[in-house]
């Protein structure tokens, strides 16, 4: 994902092919071919499946409090957004949401900073680095909830208590830093050399190189990487489930809610998580945009 | 390799830059698998308690248990199906935002489009088809109202059905990511030449596109079979109970505190998924894929 992110700059580049080949793909004198119009109408259908029933708890959840799980509307209200802050029974959602939102947050800056260094580090080959590599992919591709119950019972063998702070923190880690090194690598492959190279010329440390150079021209990528690492650790719910310990994460407490409420107050939750999200990714690709486009008037003006 | 002709201070240097990860990695990856691994050949008062001790009983008990088989049976049903759907949905949307989308920025923002629910919550996401499928779901009131059935249909909720469907739904960006990459990287000019010597837009995919788009497949593959092998929260919620995968037959047994067996299960699953995994590794190399 953030590959393309960091491709935008460079579309350019690929601007100059394009007129030529699309005639090539179309032969008739730049007429679409059928399968242009297949494939819109799948993409048009994949579109809408992937937000069509997102979009249907959004609105089903601003019913009034006759409303039920399915269509039609039963009036509109906020009365279960209400209800879901302050009810009991559906659960602690506000210390749950407000514990959420402070471990996503440790979680992006950790995430950031050893994404960074990893990628540094895998710039140039050292004995070993397949092995760490593997590691990662390992950590990857684990399945959470097998590698959540081994934290919890490590936690217990050492005598430690599980807490969302700890051992979750630990566990979302173990998800959110392979993604953050895998972006770091998309981002890294497009960095030149030669500037760090020149800041050595002039007589830079590796520390001044770092901040004063790599920093700033990395900049996109690193926002790229807290968009992930915020976004995976504020969602995740595998391995958090054996290792927050006595209190919930959010989607712990959306996972219970699943089990036992059967009101649009479920709904209510959906569409207030889904809300922080699309804000905190707007921002990330706002910041992104934003960053891309003073390069841009500063490298023409 | 060339590492072995590095200079030990490039090793060192390389070692710092990667030390954070590695002590992340090392507590929080190595040692609960090697944790889950000891646990698999304990045995268990069972309460909870873990007797320490090497026995086979839980492996041995996995092993002869006629549902480990229809586990493993339903959760490859499960990963092939959904490996299916991801794969064609996915290869053809990538296609489509890379050869037919003729305006780069629109292509980027349509790719955005397409990316943007990865980052909001599976469980969300997942439960939202529940006032779509549902016994009074959009769907079936649209089908009655048509009067193409007269009874609701109730396999779309809560059904295999639906656990393919919330798969397919969650996994298909995983699938369109990586083809997406690869396919961007064919160099146009390969295609042109390919139509001035004669071939047929059927030939430029059966010859360069699709070879060409291999190692995105690859990674997608890996991603959509380990994510899926790994589930249990959409097999329990979507099948609303009906069926159980490998992973959700794990989780039961920690509810009920049967860790060895549960353990014992992970184990097994984990090799499997580690074969598949280095099978398809075989085939491409993700380091150099990724960093190039």
């Amino acid at each position: 994902m953030s590959a393309v992110l960091a491709d935008m700059p460079k579309s350019d580049v690929s601007k100059t092919v394009a007129p030529a080949t699309t005639k090539a793909i179309a032969p008739s004198k730049g007429g679409r071919p059928w399968t242009f119009y297949v494939l819109a109408a799948l993409f048009a259908f994949y579109v809408i499946a992937l937000y069509g029933p997102m979009f249907c708890i959004y609105i089903l959840s601003f019913q009034d409090i006759r409303g039920g799980l399915v269509f039609p509307m039963k009036g509109h209200s906020l009365h279960w957004f209400v209800d879901l802050f302050t009810q009991v029974r559906t659960g602690d959602v506000k210390g749950s949401f407000d514990r959420s939102i402070k471990l996503a947050v440790i979680v992006t800056v950790i995430t950031v900073v050893v994404s960074f260094f990893a990628g540094l580090g895998f710039r140039k080959r050292f004995r070993g680095d397949t092995f760490v590599f593997y590691m990662m992919i390992g950590s990857l591709v684990a399945p959470g909830l097998v590698l959540g119950l081994g934290t919890g019972l490590l936690f217990q063998a050492l005598g430690l208590n599980a807490s969302w702070y700890t051992s979750a923190l630990g566990a979302q880690l173990s998800w959110t830093l392979p993604f953050g090194v895998l972006v770091m690598f998309a981002v890294m492959s497009r960095f030149n050399h030669v500037w760090e190279e020149a800041a050595y010329d002039l007589g830079a440390s590796r520390w001044q190189s770092i901040r004063l150079v790599m920093i700033p021209v990395l900049a996109p990528g690193l926002v790229a990487v807290a968009l992930f690492g915020f976004t995976l650790s504020y969602d995740e719910f595998a391995r958090s489930l054996q290792t927050a310990g006595s209190l919930n994460t959010l989607p712990l407490e959306i996972w219970s809610m699943t089990l036992n409420v059967t009101s649009p107050s479920l709904y209510a939750l959906g569409t207030v998580t889904t809300i922080v999200s699309f804000v905190v990714i707007g921002a990330s690709l706002g910041t992104i945009v934003l960053i891309q486009k003073r390069r841009g008037s500063a490298t023409k003006g | 390799m060339q590492s072995s002709q590095t200079p030990p201070r490039a090793n060192l240097a390389g070692w710092l830059y990667v030390a954070p990860l590695v002590l992340v990695l090392v507590p929080f990856f190595v040692a609960p698998i090697l944790v889950v691994l000891a646990a698999s050949f304990f045995a268990t008062d069972g309460f909870g308690g873990l007797t320490p001790g090497f026995t086979l009983a839980s492996y041995v008990e996995v092993l002869h248990s006629a549902l480990t088989l229809k586990l493993y049976l339903a959760t490859i049903k499960f990963t092939v199906l959904t490996w299916i759907f991801t794969l064609i949905i996915g290869f053809f949307v990538a296609y489509f935002l890379v050869f037919h989308v003729r305006n780069q920025l629109l292509a980027i923002g349509l790719f955005l489009l397409c990316t943007v629910p990865f980052w909001t919550s599976n469980i969300i996401r997942m439960i939202s088809w529940i006032p779509l499928l549902g016994k009074e779901g959009l769907i079936n009131q649209a089908l009655l109202g048509m009067g193409v059935i007269r009874q609701p249909l109730e396999v779309l909720l809560f059904s295999d059905l639906a656990v393919v469907i919330a798969y397919v739904h969650q996994l298909t960006i995983f699938m369109i990511v990586p083809i997406f990459n690869s396919m961007a990287r064919i160099d146009k000019k390969l295609i042109e030449a390919a139509i001035d010597a004669g071939a047929s837009r059927f030939d430029i995919m059966r010859l360069i596109v699709v070879p060409m788009s291999k190692s995105g497949i690859a990674l997608g593959t890996i991603f959509v079979v380990s994510i899926v092998m790994g589930d249990f929260f959409v097999v329990k919620v979507m099948s609303g109970g009906g069926s159980a995968s490998v992973v959700s037959a794990f989780y039961e047994d920690v509810g009920v505190l049967q860790y060895p067996t549960a353990a014992a299960s992970a184990v097994l699953l984990t090799l499997v998924l580690v074969a598949i995994v280095s099978l398809i590794l075989r085939t491409v190399d993700i380091r150099q894929e990724i960093t190039r």
